[in-house]
């Protein structure tokens, strides 16, 4: 099959409409996952759904709505362990520790499919259902309109909090709901690329962002086309070989991207800081090339 | 400019975290237009001063009024300029955005909601500080001072009545600091904006302050610097025998067991930093 007759056919439909829902939410989410320093957070939350997953295969044999329980907890828990930027890496090591442990022994009691395990690790689209799909959607679209609303304010707590709580920003409750978007996304995302492959979508495209572009407006932009690029070209990929996980296309792609924009980076307007030129030009208009 | 209503006034007011008390019967009273300095040494509550009249924390005794009204979390009345800080190299957020911050930070939404009014607005204001020349540049890869010319830029964007620094000079050199206290002091005779200025050396806003606020282990003195800054009244504030010398153009403070107090400290060796506006919570 070519690819353009899969494209005709429903199951790929939706898996490429989820996967750009999902390359949406890590792309807005990447860049304030870097700022804040939360890389280690989006881990622990990604290895935490393999456990939520194991639980919900278990109790309803439903993998995603168990991974989503699963991050709400995660997300409650780090936020009450800690908030502070090391406390909260050593409370989401614990946690980490400890859930992975649980998921291990309840997939343990688990004895349906044994491939299913594998799906939550390594990721499976296409063995969605259509149901499932649908709250995958719906979810990408619920953390894309809250990170619209959330972005400035998100983005002022982040960089500057100190001045940002002396304008009245909340920031502690900020964090705790960005927290829990992250949460919410990086399951998501775990449907796609798998729960040990998260990073690839929601940390490697608003790195590369990163290097290229110096307005947060020109690397939020970036950053959600390289997810797109990756989720949907991975895809795409994959359907001309069907031996391969998506997966693995997905990551190759947004690691090329990186190393192709660590290599270009050095002539761009992010190199330097010559930004003399630039203080009166509009404020998405800097990404020479 | 008597009957003017204080843009702040402190009656009797007092703060504690749990038994520990701050400060206690601090009556205050600053009129528009009017430059302030809060000085003393680390530990005093200097800044928790400024968390108050930014409503952020509540005094445990007393009244405290901004223009007349209890204080309010996020009031638009109010600037308020940190001390400078090291940001990444490679944050993604130039000094521009930094600046557009104070314009609508604070307010839900992407970053590009009516984009040409306020571009034209933070255009301005940083041509006001003259920061035109690096304003695009990635903060993380300003010097101190430049980001303090922004930081300025920052606040006024709210076109405040009442500017809070919050140590906004330190580690910058000397020729820095006489920039950033000149603008401030230009906003001040331009606007009528009353300045309230915490910092563990007075030299830099001598020549501006009016009144300064002396806070000493709970214990405080109001007054011209010229009464304050004497060595019967400090003495008599730190309950040991302190000593103000006056080298050149410049007032140190000295006690005999630690030789630099706080008051009029060497710029050069700035106290660690003390406490800022905690955004973590206790």
């Amino acid at each position: 099959m070519s690819i353009t007759q899969y494209l005709g056919l429903p199951f790929a439909q939706h898996a490429l409409a989820a996967a750009a829902l999902v390359a949406l939410a890590c792309g807005l989410i990447g860049p304030f996952v870097i700022t804040r320093g939360m890389a280690f957070a989006v881990h622990g939350t990604s290895e935490l759904a393999f456990t939520g997953a194991a639980a919900g295969l278990l109790v309803a044999d439903n993998a995603i709505a168990g991974a989503l329980v699963g991050a709400v907890v995660v997300g409650g828990l780090i936020g009450a362990l800690g908030t502070r930027d090391r406390e909260r890496d050593s409370s989401i090591g614990v946690i980490l520790a400890a859930g992975m442990g649980l998921g291990v022994l309840l997939l343990g009691f688990y004895h349906g499919f044994a491939t299913e395990a594998t799906n939550i690790l390594f990721g499976d689209i296409f063995g969605v259902s259509s149901n499932q799909l649908l709250l995958l959607g719906l979810i990408a679209i619920g953390v894309t309109v809250a990170m619209a609303l959330l972005y400035r304010p998100l983005l002022f707590a982040s960089v500057d909090p100190e001045v940002a709580v002396a304008r009245g920003v909340r920031v502690r409750l900020l964090g705790i709901v960005f927290l829990f978007i992250l949460a919410f996304t990086v399951t998501e995302a775990a449907q796609v690329v798998g729960t040990l492959l998260v990073l690839s979508l929601a940390i490697t495209p608003a790195a590369s962002a990163h290097r290229l572009a110096r307005s947060p407006l020109v690397v939020a932009v970036l950053s959600i086309v390289f997810a797109l690029v990756a989720a949907d070209g991975g895809l795409l990929l994959s359907f001309e070989s069907t031996s391969i996980k998506p997966s693995v296309f997905v990551v190759a792609i947004s690691f090329a991207i990186y190393v192709a924009a660590r290599v270009v980076a050095p002539w761009t307007a992010a190199a330097g800081r010559d930004g003399a030129g630039h203080a009166g030009e509009t404020a998405g208009g800097e990404v020479a090339a | 400019m008597a009957d003017a209503v204080p843009a702040i006034r402190l009656r009797g007011a007092a703060v504690a975290y749990g038994s520990r008390r701050i400060w206690e019967s601090l009556d205050l009273s600053v009129a528009p237009g009017e430059f302030l300095a809060v000085l003393g040494p680390n530990g005093v509550g200097k800044t928790t001063l400024l968390k108050v009249v930014l409503g952020l924390e509540r005094p445990s005794g007393g009244s405290v009024e901004v223009e007349g009204r209890p204080p309010r979390r996020g009031s638009r009345r109010i600037g308020y300029i940190p001390q400078q800080r090291a940001f990444d190299r490679d944050l993604p957020v130039r000094g521009r955005d930094l600046v557009r911050f104070g314009l609508d930070g604070h307010r839900p939404g992407m970053l590009i909601a009516g984009r040409r009014e306020s571009r034209r607005r933070v255009d301005q204001v940083i041509a006001a500080v003259g920061a035109t020349a690096f304003a695009g540049a990635p903060i993380g890869r300003l010097s101190g001072g430049e980001q303090q010319r922004l930081r300025i830029a920052q606040a006024l964007l709210g076109d405040p009545a009442i500017l809070l620094c919050d140590e906004p000079l330190l580690s910058l050199d000397v020729a820095h600091q006489r920039i950033i206290t000149g603008l401030i002091d230009r906003r001040r005779r331009e606007a009528g904006t009353t300045v309230v200025f915490v910092t563990h050396d007075i030299n830099p806003v001598l020549p501006y302050v009016d009144r300064v606020l002396y806070l000493v282990g709970g214990r405080f003195a109001v007054g011209r610097p010229a009464e304050i800054l004497t060595r019967e009244r400090l003495s008599a504030l730190y309950g040991t025998e302190v000593d103000v010398v006056r080298i050149g153009d410049r007032l140190v403070v000295l006690s005999p067991d630690d030789d630099e107090v706080g008051a009029a400290g060497d710029g050069h060796h700035p106290p660690a930093v003390s406490d800022p506006l905690d955004w973590e919570g206790p």
